[in-house]
């Protein structure tokens, strides 16, 4: 590491073109948090009651028009939802290719906008705009259904979903059962689509896919009771409430059988995801595309729409349930409670912290984001023995195993809390450590190659 | 199929020693530098210059050395080189070049008229852009049958041979024409016995390939035939 080179934008780059892009970049996700905590008014049963009550001057109990104002109310968290799902999802495409091509020595999508950064725009409109072919020998109704099937199974999972304190559509008490339920609804859609289309790859993708996802549900759910025994509640909302804001407090930390849950966990969701090294469902090489072989424009970019809106739940089920979620660091229930101020709305540094919250939930689901990738670029495409192998011989047991231990340590979390809070200061210590020695590796690596340097000046 | 349970303990080792090994060496190819070369509009100095020295580009003639042997012509195996050698009218004594022309389409550029060159005036550049609209225009002409050069005459014990710098002829005849300029209708020579009037109607010279491919058999080498055959000397 002689020289640290970092040249951006190129030069000679257009000033125009580089304020609409980082405008755009800066806008988007600040547009995203917008909307996000938009919602909590939304969602907020004695929020809307205040609102009606001191606003409209009504009396919710026994005016008409609460229905309606709480429908509306719901139709614009839907709306906020799946516009959150479909941007981030774009803009995760852009990001994908970016790294991809970085990992394998190219420079990625870099002409519209700087650094590509539109590319997801345009690829969007492009799809919009071709047509939307259906095989003549397809079950025609059948192959139009089968995307929005997919996109229902993506989007319900956001109902569960939180992103802050109090940045979530439906705090159920079921939570992250709700969660795991509502992902399996993906696999109708790929059944659907495989076997409506006709086609062999088709049908050979979607059969994988179910497979699959059927088999992966298994260690998934062992992994997420791990998280639910230290919690007691099964609402999402009450997971990261159980959790702290310091990496210590996490659940990650605080149980050593959690450490391997997570990673169970995690493996689930890549292969639930399709993702690769578990992307048998859409093997290029053997099965065209799989599952979406025979789609075309809008409806094959839903496809890819929930691939990449995935990433962002993927991410952030795990942060909920091991990685602390939301919690702010310092910041405990009853400071929550004492900055919302006694008023029908909350003070002005509540909504403050919750901006507050929902960036450290996305930094660490999109820290995971990052990993999902960078698996995907690093990892072959596993046989399919191979990878029913992993989930019963290696997951399934691990995860039992996982489970009965964190029973135990219960037992010995109550009895002796400090046994609880060492291990904790342990793993973390143990994780810092590894991640030291990673790091150090990589550079090692770099440096392997004579008159490599770290160099990101190549746009 | 059954494991023992250092098999299975070793398998989880190695998936894990796999992951830590195969995460660094991506982690590190993110840090480096790309190797794309984003040709064409995005280089820090030309593509030409990124090219090896030797590279087989358009052939390039420095018309003040040629001494007109016609050796090139002759080393030429799909007889793109096109050299006329006529004695100077004024001056009986000075033999000039009438007409220097090479086909870049149908060149294969396999370099075997540069090694047979007395006075290296035919060289291979490093140029190697010029789309043209027509596919005649690629035929690149050094001699000018109006204003014919003479040829260059090799002094003895000489220490070398001056030279036009590699490109610069090239890069000057490239720089005359534009890329949709109206191709000829003929290549040279000039058919010897002219083409029948009835069959001829002029081709746009904006296509001229799909007509020229429909009828080479109805009429026998006239005007809009094939680029490959009627620069042949009839014998």
């Amino acid at each position: 590491m002689a020289q640290f080179s970092f040249a951006f934008p190129k030069p000679g780059t257009k000033k125009l073109l580089v304020g609409a892009t980082l405008g755009a970049a800066l806008a988007i996700p600040a547009l995203l948090a917008g909307l996000l905590v938009f919602l909590v008014p939304m969602v907020n049963k004695p929020l809307l009651d205040a609102f009606i009550r001191e606003k409209l001057g009504h009396v919710p109990a026994t005016w008409v028009g609460t229905q309606w104002v709480y429908a509306a109310a719901l139709f614009l968290a839907g709306i906020a939802m799946f516009t959150f799902a479909a941007i981030t999802g774009g803009i995760f495409s852009w990001y994908e290719r970016r790294v991809a091509a970085r990992i394998q020595s190219r420079i990625g999508p870099n002409r519209v906008g700087v650094a590509g950064f539109l590319q997801w725009i345009a690829d969007a409109v492009k799809l919009l705009f071709k047509e939307d072919l259906v095989p003549g020998e397809a079950d025609a109704m059948l192959f139009r259904a089968a995307p929005y099937f997919v996109v229902a199974g993506m989007t319900l999972v956001l109902v569960a979903l939180p992103a802050g304190q109090a940045i979530v559509v439906a705090d159920l008490d079921v939570g992250i059962f709700y969660i795991l339920a509502v992902t399996s609804f993906i696999v109708v859609g790929i059944l659907l689509s495989g076997w409506s289309s006709n086609s062999k790859w088709s049908l050979f993708g979607a059969i994988r896919a179910t497979a699959q996802v059927v088999s992966y549900e298994v260690p998934a759910g062992l992994a997420i009771l791990v998280p639910v025994l230290m919690a007691g509640t099964l609402s999402t909302q009450g997971l990261i409430r159980a959790q702290g804001g310091w990496p210590w407090e996490w659940f990650f930390f605080r149980n050593p059988a959690a450490a391997v849950a997570f990673f169970i966990l995690f493996i689930s969701q890549l292969a639930e995801g399709n993702r690769t090294p578990f992307d048998l469902a859409e093997a290029e090489s053997e099965l065209v595309a799989g599952y979406f072989s025979e789609y075309s424009g809008f409806r094959f970019a839903l496809y890819f729409l929930v691939e990449w809106a995935n990433l962002w739940i993927i991410g952030a089920v795990a942060t909920t349930l091991f990685l602390g979620g939301w919690q702010i660091p310092g910041v405990s229930a009853q400071t929550w409670a004492s900055v919302r101020g006694a008023g029908s709305f909350p003070a002005f540094g509540w909504w403050a912290l919750q901006f507050v919250s929902l960036g450290i939930f996305a930094v660490k689901t999109l820290f995971l984001v990052n990993v999902v990738i960078w698996i995907r670029w690093t990892l072959p495409r596993i046989r399919i023995d191979q990878m029913m192998n992993l989930c019963w011989k290696y997951l399934v047991p691990a995860g039992f195993a996982a489970m009965l231990f964190t029973l135990v340590w219960q037992m010995v979390a109550t009895w002796a809390p400090i046994v609880e809070k060492i291990t904790a200061l342990v793993v973390f210590a143990a994780t810092v450590w590894v991640t030291w020695r990673f790091l150090q590796q990589t550079r090692k690596n770099v440096s392997l190659i004579a008159h490599e340097r770290v160099d990101l000046s190549n746009w | 199929m059954s494991i023992t349970t250092s098999q299975y303990v070793g398998n989880v080792r190695d998936t894990v020693k796999s992951f830590w090994h195969g995460m660094s060496v991506t982690l590190s190819q993110v840090l480096r530098r790309p190797i794309t070369i984003q040709y064409p509009d995005r280089l820090e100095i030309p593509v030409q210059d990124v090219l090896p020295p030797r590279y087989r580009g358009f052939l390039e003639v420095d018309t003040d050395i040629c001494t007109g042997c016609q050796a090139c012509e002759r080393a030429c195996p799909i007889s793109c080189i096109q050299i006329e050698v006529e004695k100077d009218p004024a001056n009986p004594k000075q033999r000039v070049v009438t007409q220097f022309d090479i086909d870049e389409a149908k060149c294969m550029f396999c370099g075997l008229c540069v090694e047979p060159c007395p006075t290296g005036s035919i060289q291979h550049t490093r140029e190697f852009e010029a789309t043209q609209r027509s596919v005649r225009n690629l035929v690149f002409r050094w001699a000018d049958p109006i204003k014919p050069f003479p040829v260059y005459k090799v002094v003895k014990g000489a220490p070398y041979i001056p030279r036009a710098p590699l490109g610069s002829r090239v890069k000057d005849l490239l720089a005359q024409r534009s890329w949709d300029a109206v191709g000829t209708s003929y290549l040279p020579p000039e058919p010897l016995k002219p083409p029948p009037p009835p069959p001829v109607k002029p081709p746009p010279a904006a296509k001229p390939a799909a007509p020229a491919a429909a009828k080479p058999a109805a009429a026998p080498a006239p005007a809009p035939a094939p680029a490959v055959q009627p620069d042949e000397p009839k014998p």
